[in-house]
């Protein structure tokens, strides 16, 4: 190794110390590892639990409105089964957008964020920020369309509008009315048929509703029962309400 | 700061990583391996306590590569503006130690003996045109199925596959794939139990005339303990083993199969947390003296080896190849030069099938349980008139019907609202799913760079993926989604619903991660970056392990092969080059 290299790495270690201290995330550290399998006793990497007290942490009131309105229509309430409001599908959205992944944590999000072509795929800020961006624009559009900001209108019109964001056909400026329109009911679904140990799929009533036994672990008993329906209720990852201790 | 040097750097520490390890500190060589990611194991990591868990594995990427760190930039054609990948989608890629092999599913495939020598073979077969067509540029292997066998047989005994030979030294075997090339041996244990699904869609095929059999799988079908004494356990099916972790010691992969041996010995060590920043070379870029990497606290070191083995998926192969300056940068204008030729992918599509009667449980899943036909993969079938070379396997697999990422509900529903609602209500249970797995072939313009603009957070240029179908892939998947559809329509559902890859490729929605090439074998250094045994051309003491040396991809999952092809590439290590390290093969 000559006197050349050494210079060059020095030059570039000064570059990468300030950009990796931000990156990095916390749990990272260097380890040498020799003569050894890792374990941690007592230690996993299990989901942090949400904030369930009530309300919502990241959600304006207005935002709020909106995002209880607009999952309403994407899952309504009726006899076959929970909507997202009875599956708390708002609250799962606002402690997402509150955490980690409203902030990004697994998104590319260095500036400049030029127009792509569709197959190129996401190229917004971070959830939050789209979300933030996103709603005052939608209800200033549905006031100029509508009349009213999308929370006030009735549910046909909110069909209406719902389907102007699917197709691209609602003008929001700087918001990709399309782009959001998907984000928002990836979203849906995610609280819908995700654990509830996420604040949403509230009783898992979604499972029950379609069939789908949750985080079980051996479905071996199962496998040859072809044509037969599941018997056990639905778990998750934290149990089952009626697991839970009262008072 | 100075540090000691080892014989071998290992950059990247997945599937290929360990298994160069394993083998070489076998052959008694200190070697040192590094993970740009962190040390994990089942019960600390994914245990079966909360490794169900769909949201957090899938949709927030816990176990893949994180783009926020790592990404590249993107466009479909060369005239176009490439823009960073800013969220993982099509393909998934890992990071962490096991990389992508602790969350794939499983699949273990042989490619063909003819998909080893397919532009020849095609040549033959159907002429120049066709394989000069739409500016293609496919290439033999410089190996051969027949030298490759011992090596995939080691593989499967490493990864205990459960499967059903199909083709034992030349005989046919029943229930097996009749249209696989020789197999010295069984696979180590049976197929997995099969589900109702798959066994609809088995009866149906073979009723049409086709020739189903089971799915190889690394999952386990019963007990196993693998050549090394690493044991594993038999599989639960809960449907939670693609793209997630196995809790259960029931997926074979570099924890459950390797490092339980490598770990212990004196003659390994494992950096995590370390980024490869380039390979370091001579003035004359003739020889490696080792690599310069940087750890969490951003402090630049040099390790100095005699030997380094990039082995951090193909992507980070190729770039590290392109910024270390190993090999020469291809040119798509001129169709020059080698190092990032002929990326490719694969190209995939599906049909569901509904029934009224039928409730087929879909949940029940392992990562590779399913029933497959690969009666139109490679050139198992005649391409005359067809438009196309290439093909891919079909069938019905279980992988677990996991509710935010599989709800499937018949042509024209809504995509939300009630009428959405319903339909998946009235669906969910009552549905098989039948998915084909198509190859790409290589085109002039579908290659990899270093990109002009976008830089990563160490300051490195990003690599630039140039890639979109082309008229043949779109013809043989328009090919392979009707076989699919008549299979469907024969299984007596209610109904089927036809879900054709169209258009641009879209790095957003999940295909799959079998991005290959773009350091590709080849039989002189004008055709490849690396020789036959991995062995870079330019700078013979680096070897260059992954998908990246597949010249064209083929309708197989890739792992077995890059397996095999790394174990070819060992055995030459071991049994030649220390002897007399140097070119593999005369230039």
């Amino acid at each position: 190794m000559g006197r050349g290299l050494t210079r060059r790495l020095a030059l570039c270690a000064g570059g990468a110390l300030s950009a990796l201290a931000w990156l990095m995330p916390v749990r990272a550290i260097a380890d040498t590892i020799r003569q050894r399998l890792p374990w941690g006793a007592g230690q996993s990497d299990r989901p942090d639990r949400i904030d369930d007290r009530p309300g919502y942490i990241f959600l304006t009131p207005a935002e709020a409105a909106f995002i209880e309105a607009a999952t309403a229509r994407l899952i309504p309430s009726d006899s076959t089964g929970p909507g997202a409001i009875e599956a708390d599908v708002p609250r799962f959205i606002d402690r997402q957008l509150a955490g980690l992944y409203g902030g990004g944590d697994h998104f590319y999000l260095q500036a400049p964020f030029p127009n792509g072509l569709p197959t190129q795929g996401w190229q917004m800020p971070a959830p939050a920020e789209v979300y933030r961006a996103a709603i005052p624009a939608i209800d200033r559009w549905a006031t100029a369309t509508y009349g009213r900001p999308f929370a006030a209108l009735d549910p046909a019109t909110q069909d209406a509008a719902l389907k102007a964001l699917e197709d691209g056909k609602a003008e929001l400026g700087a918001t990709n009315a399309k782009a959001f329109f998907v984000l928002l009911l990836q979203n849906t679904l995610e609280g819908y048929f995700g654990d509830p140990i996420y604040g949403g799929n509230r009783d898992m009533g979604a499972w029950r509703m379609i069939g789908f036994p949750g985080a079980r672990y051996d479905l071996r008993p199962y496998v040859s029962r072809f044509g037969e329906p599941y018997s056990l209720p639905p778990v998750g990852i934290s149990g089952r309400p009626e697991w839970r201790r009262r008072g | 700061m100075a540090e000691p040097i080892v014989d071998v750097v290992i950059v990247g520490f997945g599937w290929t990583g360990a298994i160069m390890a394993e083998a070489l500190t076998a052959a008694g060589l200190s070697v040192l391996a590094f993970e740009r990611g962190g040390w994990r194991t089942a019960p600390n990591d994914f245990a079966t306590t909360f490794d169900q868990d769909e949201l957090r594995y899938m949709w927030r990427h816990h176990l893949f590569q994180n783009v926020a760190h790592t990404t590249l930039t993107f466009r479909n054609k060369p005239d176009q503006a490439a823009l960073p990948m800013r969220r993982l989608g099509s393909f998934l890629p890992g990071a962490g130690v096991g990389g992508g092999g602790v969350h794939w599913n499983g699949q273990v495939w042989r490619f063909l003996p003819s998909d080893f020598k397919a532009r020849s073979h095609n040549i033959e077969r159907y002429g120049a045109d066709a394989v000069n067509a739409n500016d293609m540029t496919v290439q033999d292997y410089p190996v051969t199925y027949e030298e490759l066998e011992p090596h995939y047989d080691r593989f499967d005994k490493l990864c205990g596959v459960s499967g059903k030979a199909g083709n034992l030294n030349g005989t046919i075997q029943p229930g097996g794939n009749p249209f696989e090339g020789p197999r010295s041996h069984e696979y180590p244990n049976p197929p997995l139990i099969m589900t109702y699904g798959p066994s609809l869609f088995a009866k149906a095929a073979a009723d049409v005339g086709y020739h189903p059999f089971p799915h190889p799988a690394a999952n386990m079908s019963r007990p196993y303990t693998n050549p090394l004494g690493v044991q594993l356990a038999q599989c639960t099916y809960c449907g939670f083993c693609e793209k997630f972790g196995c809790g259960n010691d029931s997926k074979s992969s570099p924890q459950t199969t390797i490092l339980p041996v490598l770990m212990p010995r004196p003659n390994f060590t494992l950096r995590t947390y370390c980024e490869v920043m380039k390979v370091e070379l001579t003035r004359d870029r003739k020889h490696a003296t080792g690599v310069s990497y940087v750890d969490e606290n951003g402090t630049l070191r040099f390790q100095p080896a005699n030997m380094v083995i990039l082995s951090a998926f193909m992507l980070e192969n190729v770039r590290l190849m392109l910024l270390s300056g190993i090999g020469p940068p291809y040119d798509p204008k001129t169709g020059t030069g080698t190092v990032g030729k002929n990326y490719s992918y694969q190209i995939t599509s599906s049909v569901n099938v509904f029934y009224d009667d039928k409730i087929t449980n879909p949940f029940i899943g392992a990562g590779a349980l399913g029933m497959i036909i690969d009666d139109f993969n490679g050139d198992n079938f005649d391409h005359r008139g067809l438009g196309f070379i290439g093909g891919g396997y079909l069938g019905a697999l279980n992988t677990g019907a996991r509710p935010i990422e599989t709800h499937p509900v018949p042509d024209k529903t809504p995509k939300w609202g009630a009428e959405f609602k319903r339909a998946v209500a009235a669906n969910y249970l009552k549905t098989v799913p039948i998915v084909t797995h198509g190859a790409v072939m290589s085109h002039r313009n579908n290659y990899v760079d270093l990109d002009p603009t976008w830089r990563d957070r160490l300051g490195r240029p990003m690599l630039r993926m140039t890639f979109d179908f082309t008229d043949n892939e779109h013809k043989m998947s328009d090919y392979l989604t009707e076989k699919a559809a008549q299979i469907g329509r024969a299984m007596g559902g209610r109904e089927i619903k036809v879900n054709k890859r169209s258009g641009d490729y879209d790095i957003s929605p999940y295909q799959t991660t079998h991005t290959t090439g773009g350091a590709i074998m080849g039989a002189d250094p004008k055709s490849g970056a690396i020789n036959r045994y991995l062995q870079s051309w330019d700078v013979p003491n680096v070897f260059v392990a992954g998908a990246n040396a597949f010249p064209q991809n083929a309708g197989y999952n890739p792992m077995g092969t890059v397996a095999a092809l790394s174990y070819l590439s060992l055995d030459a290590i071991v049994n030649r080059y220390l002897k007399s390290p140097g070119p593999l093969v005369d230039a």
